[in-house]
């Protein structure tokens, strides 16, 4: 398996870059997938983020899209409460990009 | 999307393309992990004797598919397929010509199982399985989503879906097993669904889409979740409960079973509709997943099985349930024989979501209103394990007609794609039969440029802004590659989507 090196620690990753191990996650393993994703990290990111890894705490498994669009929508008001705007912060899907920044496996299936 | 891939430029129908030899020359999508295979009884790696295990696994399908050997005797290359398959018209490499892809086996099939192929390889085109071949197997045949389009211009009706498969049972049987289709298998058995989406999730998420729906249109619309004594099971597509646009459809079929006072729940045991053990030409895979489906149907007590918008599932449901599980005739064991028993043999079983709503709209039982939709000028994707492998309700071509009239009472602009594009000719979306992965989207998305090639001949000349469709791989690949012919990803959605917002709720 392939593995990425932050701050001179190792960390096991799988073919597609997420992390095997959920306790591996901290903000720089984070900061560094998201590097290599493109993105540029702000705090709507990091809000999107904090919720899915709480959601997956709960749950075992990262939230249904109509799922994280509520809770943001909640939480930021109802015009960021859509797919649009995650579509925004994270441009390959809010499911997956966003999951592995997350540090939580991607989600599988027909999806 | 992905930087790396882009989408080949759209040409003039009808299209015959040059060929490109190699084009897609050594892709492979991920190979399962050790872990992945042995959950699934297959061998963790690739075995050391792989050369005679598979020789003699092939030996076992041919004696146990007696179609198999057919289809690898009958072929006279013809040529008749060459110019019929998605991946070959959009990828130009005329190894996805249909009999390029079978001769990848048959020349192996005559080199072990044929008399002049024993003696006299050359003159007949046979050759050993080496480990090139063998690695040629898993790129190619990862390169065919099954969808049976060759079959319908084959004069033998060679079925190259099924070399396929037998190629991949036989790639998993030596420890050389996709790691997509292989993985979902793995969560269905220990999960129960594809997703991996445990009961506790399903229930908050099921709980959040009654508030949403309940806020949308003020009825009272439940998701009910493992209710005994329900009169409808209803097995759909896990992705209904988790992506974009499949959840509108989904709410779709609650509001049909709302409005019509149809007694329903869903079930945590059988979450899932598809049935990846088909993709892999796994029999008793296929058949441990169908049986969660039995296993909830008994435990619950329903009368009717009824299933959501999923192409491949309702080819299983169809065609192999009866005989898998005993839901439908066919079936002599005592579970099979107590559920015969407990299912209400008025209704079809299984019934397709369209053949109920269809039904109920026919009797007037529920009210659309197609004017919800005057937003949208429509089209209807056939999804090939539908048209290909399926019917519905009582006329030949059920499986073309029905979703099509439930289109038409829900919305007023209905435009059709090019006849030679649709039912039993209908292209593949590019992503069915295990393919649906992120390694093979460059495959993805030139295996439907065919599609997008008709779509944009009805976009442009009506207006078409969203096509229609009952299967939650074409959902999730068209709305993901979409994108790159131009097109945004919403313009995809289930034809349950369009009963959503034309029903009324009456209340």
């Amino acid at each position: 398996m392939p593995n990425i090196e932050v701050n001179g620690k190792s960390y096991e990753t799988d073919e597609e870059g997420y992390l095997v191990n959920l306790a591996d996650w901290n903000m720089d393993v984070a900061n560094y997938i998201a590097q290599s994703e493109n993105l540029n990290m702000t705090d709507q990111h990091w809000e999107v983020i904090e919720f899915l890894r709480k959601y997956y705490d709960e749950f075992q498994i990262a939230p249904a899209v109509r799922v994280l669009t509520k809770a943001i929508g909640k939480k930021l008001g109802p015009e960021k409460g859509n797919s649009q705007y995650l579509y925004e912060l994270f441009p390959y899907g809010p499911g997956k990009q966003a999951c592995k920044v997350a540090g939580l496996p991607k989600p599988t299936g027909c999806i | 999307m992905a930087a790396n891939v882009t989408a080949p430029p759209f040409r003039v129908i009808p299209i015959i393309p040059a060929i490109l030899p190699g084009a897609m020359e050594g892709l492979k999508p991920f190979v399962a992990s050790d872990k992945i295979q042995e959950a699934l009884g297959f061998p963790g790696e690739l075995v050391e004797d792989w050369h005679d295990r598979a020789i003699a696994k092939m030996g076992e399908l041919l004696t146990k598919y007696r179609s198999l050997k057919v289809y690898l005797d009958a072929c006279v290359h013809c040529g008749a397929c060459s110019d019929k398959c998605h991946y070959f018209l959009g990828t130009r490499d005329p190894k996805n010509m249909p009999v390029a892809r079978q001769d990848l086996m048959r020349s192996v099939y005559r080199r072990y199982f044929t008399l002049p192929g024993k003696f006299f390889p050359k003159l007949v085109g046979a050759r050993n399985l080496t480990r090139e071949v063998l690695d040629e197997w898993y790129s190619y045949f990862h390169q065919c989503s099954e969808c049976r389009r060759c079959s319908v211009f084959c004069p033998y009706g060679i079925d190259t879906a099924e070399i396929t498969m037998a190629a991949r049972e036989i790639l998993d049987s030596v420890g050389y097993g996709q790691k997509y289709s292989n993985e979902i298998i793995g969560k269905v058995h220990k999960i129960g669904n594809n997703l991996g989406l445990p009961g506790p999730a399903l229930e908050d998420t099921l709980a959040g889409l009654e508030e949403d729906v309940k806020e949308a249109s003020g009825s009272d619309v439940r998701f009910p979740l493992d209710v005994k004594g329900a009169q409808v099971l209803l097995i759909t597509p896990s992705a209904d409960f988790f992506a974009e646009p499949h959840i509108d459809s989904l709410i779709g079929y609650a509001k049909v079973f709302h409005a019509a006072g149809i007694s329903w729940t869903l079930s945590s045991m059988a979450s899932e509709a598809g049935n990846f053990g088909l993709f892999i030409g796994n029999y008793e895979q296929m058949r441990k997943v169908a049986l969660r489906i039995r296993q909830a149907a008994l435990e619950l007590g329903v009368k009717r099985i009824v299933v959501g918008e999923c192409g491949h599932a309702w080819r299983v449901a169809y065609s192999f349930w009866n005989t898998l599980t005993g839901i439908g005739d066919g079936a002599s064991d005592p579970f099979a024989l107590q559920l015969q028993r407990q299912l209400d043999h008025r209704y079809r079983q299984p019934s397709h979501i369209c053949e109920l709503t269809w039904d109920l709209i026919e009797r007037k039982a529920i009210t659309l209103d197609p004017d919800a939709n005057d937003h949208l000028v429509v089209t209807f994707h056939d999804s090939c394990n539908v048209a290909r492998g399926s019917r519905m309700g009582e006329m030949p071509g059920g499986q073309f007609e029905i979703p099509r009239a439930i289109i038409r009472a829900s919305a007023n602009h209905y435009v059709e794609m090019q006849d030679a594009t649709t039912r039993e000719k209908t292209f593949c979306c590019g992503g069915g039969g295990g393919l649906l992965t992120d390694d093979l989207m460059d495959l993805r998305v030139k295996g439907a440029l065919p599609r997008m090639e008709a779509l944009k001949e009805v976009v442009d000349r009506d207006g078409v802004n969203f096509m229609a469709t009952i299967c939650a791989i074409c959902k999730t690949q068209f709305s993901k590659v979409m994108p790159y012919y131009g097109y945004n990803m919403r313009m995809v959605g289930g034809v349950h989507q369009l009963v959503s917002n034309a029903i009324r709720l009456g209340d």
